[in-house]
Order: structure tokens, then sequence, then C-alpha cells
């Protein structure tokens, strides 16, 4: 600093406002914060512990419960895994190619965003459900999907559709094909170039949407409610099976599952943060900042 | 390898990106393709690499019949204008890509591709520095690795898409003696893309010079400036009083590219 500015009032950066007005910001941001969102995430684990250690893992060990529990696993992993393909095969072709009707496919991709959770559970009801054509077909071939875990798979799939395919298109178009060109060119198969040099390009960005479609599709409750049917110990994942805990008074039970849900929500969120902190720069410069 | 193009030609839509283009170019020769942005130059480059599909004519590789050969087959060389380099890997393994994807019976041993690595690292003259990644490199390093990238397969042709423009003046002209250098020693078949006069008419054995997807004249540098053949080289490599070439097309600012997405917004 001059000697100039010394003769004159203390340095303020432009962008600085007065003391009391940033005490007040920041006062009011944390104030909102421990209200809407870490008081909420205190109470599941309070009223998740009311009745003891013990209630709590008699609570979760309760056949019905560990059937939310494993059913929710099963159909996230299944969700995740096929919109994990979905994802990268869409945002490669909206990426890399230019074709006609590319806008309206990016369209479709967000559908699921827009529409709500519980119309798409409706929409398999219609398609599958017992009184139409096809579904009264499938029944008498035994297939059953609504009210089974295909119908939960096929409600969640839809709803997760766009986590991948929206984290991976904008970074697959900022990078452009030159590296898949050049890969090509040095003689590598469209296989090799996948694998040693699309994949590696988007790794972190597809890590970071298949946490983000995980923790989504485990949470899902609208669109999985309404094909669910809620049959306990069948077809009940872990929010369906909250909500029936609750309206059965089984606080300790409905607080005890929910507080499950909650840890792996913030398992996710954890996950997420090393992600960014551990490879922000890498991520950043792949959106093309 | 001598390469032979005949009637190629190439079009987005109704826009004539190559008009029946015939070329000849002889085994080890340096040659340049100059033209403003969008007379096809880079088209026609990357035509004779198998990276742009054509609508018709042929391309002869010697006595191979490259047309309908895939890019991987064709065997050749390209150097990206950005150079391409791929981020997540080190020099080494950048420069050694081309070996490591070959099939098992045709792949070298592990140590030998090391050492072949390493060896056109040096004649890149950038030993040493084999284990650093891409982002760790000045422009002029990177274009060397793409370069020694595009050797170790061992190319039919050596092709380069404006090879310079993305470095800054003074690296340009280092840049610009070494490759001279470094064609004359290794003496592959080279062809570069540029829209710098003075870069073609300086490096190259002969420069073709393009213009609205034609050429209008394939010539040695002095023959192009003493006997222009059309009023469009004689003005595209026109010199100033103190001998400096003078930009009298200043580039296009459309290339084919967004000439086409301009024609398909508009029609």
């Amino acid at each position: 600093m001059s000697t100039m500015a010394t003769t004159h009032r203390p340095f303020r950066s432009a962008t600085a406002e007065p003391l009391s007005v940033r005490w007040l910001l920041i006062g009011f941001t944390f104030a909102f914060l421990i209200v809407f969102l870490l008081l909420p995430l205190i109470v599941v684990f309070v009223q998740a512990f009311a009745g003891g250690i013990k209630a709590y893992f008699a609570a979760l060990a309760d056949p019905d419960s560990l059937s939310a529990i494993w059913l929710t696993l099963k159909t996230a992993a299944i969700a995740v895994l096929l919109n994990t393909l979905f994802g990268v095969a869409a945002a490669w072709l909206v990426a890399k190619f230019e074709f006609r009707g590319k806008d309206f496919l990016i369209t479709l991709i967000d559908l699921p965003f827009s529409v709500s959770p519980v119309i798409s559970g409706m929409v398999f009801v219609l398609i599958f459900g017992a009184q139409t054509w096809l579904g009264g077909w499938l029944i008498d071939h035994d297939i059953r999907i609504i009210f089974a875990q295909t119908g939960l798979v096929l409600a969640t799939v839809f709803v997760t559709f766009p986590f991948v395919a929206r984290e991976l298109i904008p970074l697959m178009q900022a990078q452009g094909s030159d590296e898949e060109y050049a890969a090509l060119s040095l003689g590598a198969s469209g296989w090799q170039t996948f694998w040693l040099v699309t994949l590696p390009n988007i790794r972190w960005g597809l890590l970071y949407g298949i946490l983000l479609c995980n923790a989504r599709a485990m949470g899902e409750f609208g669109a999985v409610s309404v094909v669910s049917g809620k049959i306990r110990g069948a077809s009940n994942t872990m929010p369906l099976h909250v909500e029936v805990l609750y309206q059965d008074n089984k606080m300790v039970a409905a607080f005890a599952v929910a507080s499950l849900l909650a840890l792996l929500a913030l398992l996710t969120l954890g996950l997420k943060t090393f992600l960014e902190w551990r490879h922000g720069d890498e991520l950043a410069a792949l959106r093309g900042r | 390898m001598q390469i032979s193009i005949r009637q190629l030609s190439k079009s987005y839509g109704s826009v004539a990106a190559l008009n029946a283009i015939d070329l000849d170019i002889a085994s080890g020769e340096l040659l340049a393709l100059l033209g403003p942005s969008g007379s096809g130059k880079t088209t026609l480059l990357r035509a004779i690499a198998g990276l742009e599909p054509i609508n018709g004519g042929r391309i002869q590789f010697g006595d191979i019949d490259a047309t309908e050969l895939s890019v991987q087959e064709r065997r050749v060389g390209f150097v990206f204008q950005h150079y391409a380099l791929f981020k997540h890997m080190s020099v080494l393994d950048n420069i050694t890509f081309g070996l490591r994807v070959r099939k098992r019976k045709y792949r070298p041993a592990r140590e030998e591709i090391r050492r072949r690595g390493e060896e056109l690292l040096k004649l890149v003259q950038l030993g040493g520095l084999e284990a650093r990644y891409p982002n760790q490199l000045s422009g002029g390093q990177r274009q060397r690795v793409a370069l020694a990238r595009a050797l170790a397969i061992e190319p039919r042709v050596l092709l380069l898409d404006e090879p310079f423009g993305a470095l800054d003046a003074k690296v340009r002209k280092e840049l610009r003696v070494w490759l001279r250098q470094l064609h004359d020693e290794t003496g592959y078949t080279t062809v570069f893309v540029t829209h710098d006069q003075e870069e073609a008419l300086e490096l190259a054995d002969r420069v073709v010079v393009m213009n609205a997807g034609s050429i209008e004249q394939v010539d040695t540098p002095e023959a192009i400036l003493r006997r222009p053949a059309t009023r469009f080289v004689a003005e595209f490599v026109e010199r100033d009083a103190a001998g400096h070439y003078t930009a009298a097309h200043p580039p296009h600012p459309r290339t084919v590219h967004e000439r086409v997405a301009h024609a398909v917004r508009v029609g």
C-alpha cells in the first residue's frame, strides 16, 4: 500500500459491506440454515433414539423394515446401473454427433424433471396395470410389474433418468471430439477409444452424476408410492415404509428408518463434498467454467 | 509414401467444401495447403486422414487404394490444431499410445515401447519430460509431444493442421525452423495446413493455394511469387515494399462448418 493511502482512512475493498450489514446477512443465513436444515435433521435422530438404542435397533431389525431397506438398496442399485448406461450413451450421442431432432431429445431427457413424480408413477400403472390390455396379458403370463419390484425399478429409472446425462452433456460438449479423433488416427478401435480416452475424461463428472442419481433413487417417494401398492415386507421401500410406520403411530420405528435414510443422504453428501474438494478444479475445468 | 488424389469432392448439404480436387504429393515432400479460412484446406487434410467422409473421388497411398480404408487402417500421423493430447496421460503414455493400442501380436514388448517413447522424446528435444502431464507443458512443448505421438506409429504420411496457429510469434519462428530440420532428418511425406503465406512460402517444398474448395495453383514458393497463376493467388501472396507479405485477403471469419450452420439457421 502506498504512503498516500495510509494518510487516508483505512483501505476498504470495493465489494466489502459495513461490518453491521455483513453480520446481519451472515446471521440471517445461519438462522435459516439451522431452522430449515439442521433442526429437522436433529429431530429425526432425537426421535429415532427416543426409546433408547435398543428400541432403535429393534425397530431396524423388524422383518418389514429389513425388507424395506433391502428392497431400497436393490432398486437403487439396478436403477443407478441402468441410468449410468443410459446416461453415458445419451450424453455421448448428444455431445459428439449432429443430427435432426437433437433439441427434442435433450428436452425428452429433461422430461422427468418437469413431470410430477406421482404422474410418472401413474403412467406406469396405466400402461402395465391389471385393467389394461398389456397388463392383463402380462398377468396371464405370470409377469408382475405393478405392485412388484419391476414396477419400482421402472418408476425409479424414469424419475432419476436425467441426473447422469445432465451432468455429462455439457462436460462432453466442452471437451469436443479431438482427443477421440486423435486416438482413432493412432490406430485405437472405437472400444479402446471409449475406455482409454472418453471414459477417463469424464470419470469425475460421471461419479458425481451417479451419486446424485443414487441419492434421488433411494429417497424417491411419489412415483414409487403409486406403483408399489405398499405391501409390507414385499413392495415397500424405505420412504414408503417410513410413511406406513408413521401412520401406524410407531414413532420410534418411523424415525429409526428415516434416520437411516438421512444417514445415506449424509454419506452421499460427504462423498460429493470429497469429490469436489479433491477434484474440484477438474470438475470445474471439465464443465468449461 | 507418394499420395495421389483424384476428383475428391465433399459437400455439406448444398455447400461445396471441396470441388473435384486433383493433387499429387511426392514421397518425402513437405507440402503446404495455403488459403483463407473456409477455403477447404483443413477439410482436404482431414479427408486424406480419413477423419472426414467424402462424397466422391479417390485417394491413393503409394500402391494402396486408401479411399475405403478406415482412419485406423490409413496409419496417418495427424497433429491437431490444438494438439488434442490426452490430458489424463503422462507425456510418455501419450507418445506410446499408438503402440500400446495395437493388437497383441503386433504390439512391441513393454520395455521396447518405453525405449521407443524415450527415443522419440529425444528426437523432439523433450528428453527427461516423460513423467509430465500435458497441462504442465508450454504450447511449443505440447506441439512437439503431439508430433512425437504421431511419429510413433511410423505413419505413411504426416498431416499437420495449423501446426503453429496456437503459438506466439517467437516460438512459431523457432518451431518452423526445427520442423523443417526434423522433416529433412526423418524424410516423412508431410502435409501441413496454414493461412499464413509467409509460413507456407518459407517452409514448404511446394505450396497448394486453395480458394472456395478449389485449387488455384500448385507450385514451388518461388514460382508462386514470380508467376501467380490467378488473380486470387497474386493478391493472396502479395508482398509490400519492405518485402513483408501482406494480408490482402484477411482470413475470412467463417469456416465451412459455420457457413453451413448459418445456412441451416437461415433456411
